[in-house]
């Protein structure tokens, strides 16, 4: 080889490297910058290595509908679909997919996924007053180990748009509220006919009738009252209804002179009764005689409480004892005590499972309804009377109708029925 | 003024909670949680009356020697050791092993269940009493006890076998009738009327017309 030629063969050998070099950086750097391209990785797509078995896509769910969510604050539309016909034990569906847009033709965000079998799905996380798009995905996955091994899907088509809104009337409910105007309008009639003059009858309450004796024969004995308003607070209506009936028994037991006692579970239902008893006395023409005692605070603790004053009775022996409000499992307790020291009871709660236990206990019991009646039967005000008159028109009503509703079940016509059903 | 504002705030306030039911729409269906929070604070704060009630009139009786004085003694003890101990422990008191936490682990919790426990001769007292067949209702309440009773022990379904009953005749079924049936029937009614006195005095209260709770008319 002469010189020259071994230049132009070191120059031809050097060329080619060169052109591969510059090829081999040029890959290099197009992989690397398509790397870099790439979007994030998916973690519910990693490890999508295996490519799924053929005719293993589902058929996407049908019929889907997409609507405000009814009778609610807003922030809530509801979606339902019927399942796709892969969607059943063993089928190719393993979940569905909910996607939301505000855009039609893009934009589709996973915002939940159920379970196959699920058919409605509310979206919580509507704002109001904002068009959105939904779609729905059937998908199938197969997972090994957590790693999901391969997807596929099929979608339904675009339904929309579709508003959240929030709700002025909760529609579940209008035959409460049908029930509750008609209720409070016949107790409204029935108080002006009081107050006209007109005369009402009101079927006599033994227990209440007794509340004079209960109170004369401590008067006689010459020994105390107590009145117990049970273990709730004055948000309870029961409480609100046993209290009422303090201002009156207190009445009584300052014309008669007759110490009343009150021991109390709650310190506002204290200061309530403590209000009431000092104007009790203030009207029975006595205001000196109330005590601040009187009226005393024993514990909130259910137990404590029955505690307390199962104590105060076996000591102090009171002639008569008053269990008026909401009691619970110290119903049977406290009135056990009273009754094995002699003592005349008069009782009166709301608590359907108590009743047996003050009927078994009490020499009177106030069932109910007799309670909330108390106030008004004791007073006599025409008032009052009238809105006791209104509720007996408002049972005679719904006893008409549970007797029509029984006819009605009983030859499977359930519609009445269903115009009775409440929601909470 | 000292008996209008009290009867106006409980009417404006009663025709809030009514609405509030029906309407679901803000700010109405916060009304219930945000008078629940008002009504928690008001009674948290109440309690110190109630507590400082408790300790005037205990130690009046001390103080005067009334009769049962020891017992005011006890109370009052109990009450500033309990809550001397709570008050130490600061904001973790109730936390397992501190002071508090045995007083309630040792002396409340068995107290409350021996008191709790004392309902059980209570029943059997009263039960004697009510049970006793003097008239037809009172003989019937006493069947329907009885078998109410025996069904609900395995014994009862045990005697029943032994004796050959029919299936729709054992203890046990004949309990789930009277208790599905008869029981219910009954407690429903008395929930009717329970419901309607309570609708009846609610508006009487929102009304103005009841105003006992006031301390009169």
């Amino acid at each position: 080889m002469t010189f020259n030629s071994s230049v132009r063969f070191f120059l031809k050998v050097g060329s080619v490297i060169t052109n591969r070099t510059i090829l081999f950086s040029l890959t290099l750097l197009l992989w690397a910058s398509l790397s870099a391209a790439q979007p994030p990785v998916d973690s519910s797509t990693a490890g999508l290595f295996n490519t799924p078995p053929p005719d293993v896509t589902p058929v996407a769910p049908r019929n889907l509908v997409v609507m405000d969510n009814p009778n609610d604050a807003g922030h809530a539309v509801i979606i339902t679909w019927d399942s796709s016909i892969d969607d059943h034990p063993g089928g190719k569906v393993t979940a569905y997919k909910i996607l939301r847009s505000q855009n039609k033709e893009s934009g589709f965000a996973k915002v939940a996924e159920v379970p196959a079998g699920s058919q409605q799905y509310i979206d919580n996380d509507a704002a109001d007053n904002i068009p959105y798009y939904y779609k729905i995905m059937a998908v199938n996955s197969s997972r090994q180990a957590g790693q999901l091994l391969w997807q596929v899907s099929s979608e339904t088509d675009i339904f929309g748009p579709v508003e959240s809104k929030p709700q002025w009337f909760d529609m579940r409910r209008l035959n409460v509220f049908i029930g509750m105007i008609i209720l409070c309008g016949l107790i409204i009639f029935y108080i002006n006919q009081a107050k006209s003059g007109k005369k009402l009858f009101i079927r006599k309450i033994a227990g209440l009738d007794a509340v004079d004796e209960a109170v004369g024969r401590a008067t006689e004995m010459g020994k105390k009252i107590f009145f117990i308003p049970g273990t709730s607070d004055m948000d309870n209506v029961q409480t609100i209804a046993g209290i009422t009936i303090l201002g009156r028994v207190a009445q009584l037991a300052a014309e008669y002179e007759t110490w009343i006692e009150v021991p109390v579970s709650r310190s506002l239902v204290m200061v309530t009764a403590k209000e009431i008893v000092k104007e009790a006395y203030t009207k029975a023409g006595r205001p000196d005689s109330f005590r601040d005692e009187q009226v005393h605070y024993l514990t909130d603790d259910q137990f404590g409480y029955a505690a307390g004053i199962d104590g105060m009775v076996v000591r102090e022996k009171p002639a008569t004892i008053f269990f008026m409000g909401n009691f619970y499992a110290e119903s049977l307790i406290l009135s056990e005590t009273g009754n094995s020291i002699g003592a005349i009871q008069i009782a009166g709660t709301g608590q359907p499972s108590q009743l047996p236990f003050f009927v078994a206990a009490c020499d009177y019991t106030l069932i109910g309804e007799e309670l909330f009646a108390a106030s008004a039967y004791l007073s006599r005000e025409p008032k009052l009377l009238g809105s006791l008159k209104g509720q007996d028109i408002g049972k005679a009503i719904i006893l008409v109708a549970i007797i029509v509703g029984i006819l009605l079940e009983s030859f499977n016509l359930f519609q009445l029925s269903n115009y009775f059903k409440v929601i909470g | 003024m000292r008996r209008e504002v009290p009867l106006i705030i409980t009417a404006v306030v009663g025709v809030i909670f009514v609405i509030q039911y029906f309407i679901p729409h803000a700010p109405f269906n916060q009304f219930n949680s945000w008078f629940s929070d008002w009504f928690a604070i008001i009674g948290a704060c109440a309690i110190w009356l109630g507590a400082l009630n408790l300790m005037r009139i205990s130690a009046d009786k001390i103080y005067r020697r009334r009769s049962g004085w020891g017992y005011a003694a006890i109370i009052i003890a109990s009450f500033l050791l309990i809550a001397t101990i709570g008050f130490a422990g600061g904001s973790q008191f109730r936390d397992p092993g501190t002071g508090f936490d045995w007083l309630y682990t040792w002396v409340y919790s068995p107290l409350s269940a021996t008191m709790f426990a004392l309902l059980a001769f209570f029943v059997a007292s009263a039960s004697y009493r009510a049970f006793r067949a003097r008239n037809l209702e009172a003989t019937l309440l006493l069947l329907a006890a009885f078998f109410v009773m025996i069904g609900r022990v395995p014994v009862g379904d045990a005697i029943g076998s032994f004796i050959h009953l029919p299936e729709s005749l054992m203890p046990s079924k004949i309990t789930i009738w009277i208790m599905g049936f008869i029981n219910s029937a009954g407690q429903r009614a008395i929930m009717i009327g329970i419901a309607l006195g309570i609708v009846s005095t609610s508006l009487r209260i929102i009304l103005g017309i009841e105003r006992s709770y006031l301390g009169g008319d």
